[in-house]
């Protein structure tokens, strides 16, 4: 089976990063390499981070309701960074009318409270592997 | 009978006694519906050593049946609601009007970029203005926020830990506008900044120019504002980080030994400071645990006072808190079961004898409440308070079997734990090791695996379930929040004496460098020339560093 | 486009010191895709020449990423590009890893010229030594005059890992004492520098006394506080002094010899396992009544008298 590694990033003051972390072991425990950035990072920095980890998704997580503004300028972040490929999914207290919102902006997937934690496995899974296809 | 027992006779006559005179109980007599009359003190029918040493009576040591002699029958516990609000006119006013209805503390939570010392226009605090809480970016801000409340006839608890020295000077600098002398200002703040690095996130300096600074504030309150608490050790944070109830009350008297230690490093009179510790836990859904916890809490505390620091006084060793519903066990599903659980954790902060409460409202975990749910939180306490009883026997539970051996082996358990961490090299150490977060962590993710597959049931999330439509509701905030108190910020940095401004931060930046300086001086002079938060948080920045969490 | 045409434009890039090329020419060696081998052959070997390889290893805690992160900001304020390897343990159940020590490099986050890669050890015997190898390599190759490589642990595979590199470093602190003491002796024999960091914290003069007399007065050991960058400055230059005593003394160039050796075995056990196992698997059949020992000594001498076709 394929490794991927990921990166999981919590832009945004919050320090809430339970669900972070949970998501995060509960990826690694699927077989995922995970990189953290540990909370408090602007969206220049996770694009940075995730362009030398050269990861294969990355995640966000927002607990403030900072997400309509931030996971946005991560997008456009990575896409400064010349990274527009890396897909980005979110999670975090988010309301339903924000997440066509989001997934429009280009948020490839969106959590929220109560998604089953196998849900979120399967979805970075399979951003992962599209990922790796387009690679070289 | 027990009731001629001498030990008993001796309580009854000193602390008993003593309290009755000066704070008669509620009610004459207390009844069952019949007219049964409710005992004060539901005792064994032997007073033995074994009990005298693990129970005892209330009021006495070792407290497990509680700090005071006639708890609830005396006075209630105290019901404390707090909410956040965007500016300071609109918490002023808020604040104004429950003073008109008898309310006689006040809230204050904060914003996230003042929270870690950030003014309203960094750009770190984009997005975040306003949100959680009230923004303070300088004096000005606190005068409005306390503009015709009187300082001296109130008490403000301030949710503030890593900048609480700056947010104190600046209520003690508008006191003193006021004419409200320092030694007459009441109230709390937070200032409990270890828990910060393992859980709550609003940290700011590396841990040991945190505990300097909190005990400079112990230091300085002590000699010129002894009515105020300087520290209010928060086991609450721990518990939503996931964390066992017995890691909670270990990790969180760990931090209060550590203070403590400090504070005697520091020259200060253990008797003086003590007595100000207060201590906040949280009350989750497992009601015989959660009421244990608190016996087994304020037990062990007595001891480790008692044993470590050769504590006497009583006053010393009690450990006094405020407890709040546990805001992780909410679900966004099926919001009305929320009352019911909120109901079952504050029966069991009352049951375990918690000095204040905060009762969460039902939708409170995904937006900030509704008027409404805020209400029917503040019911339930009150349907607890005076209708169900419990509030009418001291510390009904004692003597269940189940109930002591919970609370011995919670007690051992967490004092196991407190050795390992001394092991370790301490509370310091265990932060920037990770132990203590990792500890957490693990706890966090093994009851998180038990909801996942379904072992741990939790109702209407993965059981019981219907079909609906969860709704998250919008926390959108007005962006003119931000804009204005931004050009607020502007205005007041363009109209202050600049070279005033130029200076108090130079005097502060030195006494920071010499490690044997007060920082509340110079701190205060800053906020007087209004010095912003993020100013002054700059200076100590680049002092002290600033403190990077770990991933695990 | 053509591989050949997308090897030469990544390794064009990579060498213009690109990061987004750097980061994905070391997930294709990582990864053992086929471009991996023609990266490696394809990188300026005067760069890598110039370059110093930094181990740095201790228990978890004492300071290594923090100590990390200070050498990379003397280092950024001389103007060179740095490179930093992260490693830390797959879990050997599941492969998956987490890996942390990026939050201590934040502070550069936004440097082009710091290169931070976080590294799993894929629970593969010695796999990692190949893969971190390549990663110095390709971020030598980049313009990274020097390379740090961190890894966790003061076990015998770390040491294996941190001996990949020019120089090692150890890096310990006070209130780690059980883990110290298991490897009291000669502690200065396997390393170049020991590093006691924390000395701001008490039992820091113990620990270096704990650690013997030799040690205490070796002028290899030096005491750090990382998270002020207090003595961190005097270790560069001791670390760069020693460099320089190296290279005149051939020895950097044997140190440079026995490290590639080791790396070409772990890479060859690392290559040789897979088609091992398929070849055990689907040609030679161990038999139920053969000891399995014996049956391995058989396969070797077959595969080395290269009597068995050896294929993919
Ligand atoms: N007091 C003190 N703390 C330090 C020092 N160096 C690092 N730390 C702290 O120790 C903790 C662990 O550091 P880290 O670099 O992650 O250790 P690693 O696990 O060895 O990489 C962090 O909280 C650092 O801030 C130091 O010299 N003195
Ligand atoms: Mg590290």
């Amino acid at each position: 089976m394929e490794l991927y590694r990921i990166l999981i990033g919590k832009p945004g003051l919050d320090g809430h990063d339970r669900g972070a972390k949970f998501i995060a072991r509960a990826l690694r425990d699927a077989g995922f390499e995970v990189i953290y950035t540990g909370i408090r990072r602007t969206p220049d920095e996770i694009a940075a981070s995730a362009v030398q980890e050269d990861v294969a998704a990355v995640g966000l997580s927002s607990m403030s309701g900072a997400h309509a503004r931030l996971f946005p300028a991560v997008l456009e972040a990575l896409d400064k960074a010349g990274a527009k490929d890396i897909p980005v999914l979110g999670g975090g207290i988010i309301p339903a009318e924000d997440i066509p919102r989001l997934k429009k902006a280009g948020i490839s997937s969106v959590f929220t409270p109560g998604t089953p934690v196998d849900t979120i496995i399967n979805a970075f899974r399979e951003a992962c592997c599209q990922h790796h296809q387009q690679r070289c | 009978m027990s009731k001629q027992d001498p030990a008993l006779q001796e309580w009854q006559d000193n602390e008993l006694a003593r309290t009755l005179a000066r704070f008669p109980e509620r009610k004459e007599a207390f009844t069952c519906h019949g007219g049964r009359p409710v005992e004060r003190l539901a005792l064994p029918k032997e007073i033995d050593e074994a009990y005298q040493d693990k129970l005892g009576f209330p009021g006495r040591y070792p407290y497990t049946r509680g700090v005071q002699p006639t708890m609830y029958r005396g006075r209630l516990w105290t019901m404390r609601q707090y909410a956040g609000f965007s500016t300071a006119a609109a918490s002023n006013e808020r604040y104004r009007y429950l003073l008109d209805q008898g309310q006689t503390g006040l809230s204050v939570a904060f914003d996230l970029p003042t929270q870690i010392g950030y003014d309203s226009d960094d750009p770190m605090a984009l997005g975040e203005v306003g949100k959680v809480g009230v923004a303070i970016d300088t004096l000005a801000d606190m005068e409005i926020l306390f503009d015709q409340i009187p300082l001296d006839k109130i008490s403000t608890s301030m949710t503030i830990n890593s900048p609480a020295m700056v947010l104190l000077a600046m209520y003690i600098v508008v006191a003193e506008k006021q004419g409200v002398k320092a030694e007459q200002i009441m109230g709390t703040i937070q200032n409990d900044l270890l828990k910060e690095y393992v859980a709550r996130g609003t940290y700011i300096f590396p841990p040991r120019a945190s505990l300097r600074l909190i005990t400079n504030i112990f230091q300085w309150c002590s000699a010129n504002a002894p009515r105020f608490n300087t520290i209010s050790i928060s086991g609450y944070h721990i518990r939503e980080a996931g964390s066992t109830a017995t890691q909670e009350v270990a990790f969180t008297l760990a931090n209060g030994l550590t203070y403590v230690q400090t504070a005697l490093d520091a020259g200060l009179d253990l008797d003086v400071f003590a007595p100000r510790l207060a201590f906040f836990f949280n009350a989750s859904s497992n009601l015989l645990e959660e009421a244990a916890k608190f016996r087994a809490a304020r037990r062990l505390w007595a001891r480790l006072m008692k044993e470590r620091f050769q504590a006497e006084k009583p006053s010393t060793m009690m450990l006094r808190f405020h407890t709040q519903t546990a805001g992780n066990t909410l679900t966004a599903q099926q919001v009305d079961n929320n009352i019911v659980r909120v109901t079952i954790q504050a029966l069991a902060a009352v049951l375990g004898g918690t000095q204040s409460l905060h009762t969460n409202s039902r939708d409170e975990a995904l937006s900030l409440p509704t008027e409404d749910s805020v209400r029917t939180a503040l019911r339930t306490q009150q349907i607890i308070a005076h209708e169900s009883g419990v509030a009418d026997t001291v510390d009904p539970l004692a003597g269940s079997w189940y109930i002591e051996e919970l609370t011995d082996a919670i007690e051992q358990e967490a004092l196991d734990l407190i050795n390992q961490v001394d092991e370790f090299g301490g509370v310091v150490a265990c932060i920037e090791n990770g132990f203590i977060a990792g500890q957490i962590e693990d706890a966090a993710y093994q009851y998180q695996q038990q909801i996942e597959s379904g072992e741990r049931v939790i109702v209407g999330v993965n059981e019981f379930q219907v079909d609906e439509d969860v709704e998250v509701p919008v926390m959108r905030l007005d962006p003119a929040v931000e804009d204005e108190q931004v050009r607020q910020l502007k205005q007041v940095k363009a109209e202050r004496d600049q070279e005033a401004v130029r200076q108090c931060l130079a005097d502060l930046e030195n006494a920071a460098r010499s490690d044997s300086a007060n920082l509340m001086k110079p701190v205060l002079a800053a906020v007087r020339a209004y010095c912003s938060l993020g100013e002054i948080c700059g200076v100590l920045r680049g002092v002290f560093g600033e403190y990077r969490g770990r991933a695990w | 486009m053509q591989p050949a045409q997308l090897l030469e434009q990544l390794l064009e890039r990579l060498h213009r010191g690109d990061s987004r090329s750097v980061a994905r020419a070391i997930s294709l060696v990582e990864d053992q895709t086929e471009l991996g081998p023609a990266i490696m052959q394809g990188l300026d070997q005067q760069r890598l020449d110039t370059a110093l390889t930094v181990g740095i290893t201790g228990p978890p805690g004492a300071g290594k990423s923090t100590l990390t992160s200070a050498l990379v900001h003397h280092l950024r304020e001389q103007g060179l590009r740095v490179g930093i390897i992260a490693v830390d343990p797959s879990s050997s159940l599941t492969q998956g890893a987490l890996l942390g020590d990026r939050i201590r490099m934040m502070d550069h986050a936004l440097d082009r010229d710091v290169v931070v890669r976080s590294m799993a050890t894929r629970g593969r015997l010695g796999g990692v030594c190949a893969s971190a190898g390549a990663a110095m390599r390709i971020m030598a190759a980049s313009g990274c005059r020097i390379i740090l490589i961190e890894t966790v642990g003061i076990g015998q595979s770390e040491m294996d890992i941190a001996s990949l590199a020019d120089i090692t470093l150890l890096v310990l602190a006070p209130g780690f004492g059980d883990d110290i003491q298991a490897m009291k002796a000669g502690i200065l024999e396997v390393v170049d520098l020991l590093v006691i960091n924390k000395a701001d914290m008490p039992g820091s003069r113990k620990l270096l006394l704990d650690l013997g007399r030799e040690t205490a007065n070796s002028d290899r050991v030096l005491e750090t506080v990382a998270s002020e960058r207090q003595g961190t400055e005097t270790l560069l230059e001791r670390i760069l002094a020693f460099e320089t005593e190296l290279r005149q003394e051939e020895e950097f160039k044997q140190r440079r010899q026995r490290s590639l050796n080791k790396e070409t075995v772990d890479w060859s056990i690392e290559l040789i396992r897979a088609r091992l196992t398929d070849l055990v698997d689907n040609e030679f059949l161990t038999g139920l009544d053969q000891d399995p020992r014996a049956a391995a000594e058989q396969v070797l001498s077959d595969v080395l008298r290269n009597s068995l076709t050896f294929q993919r």
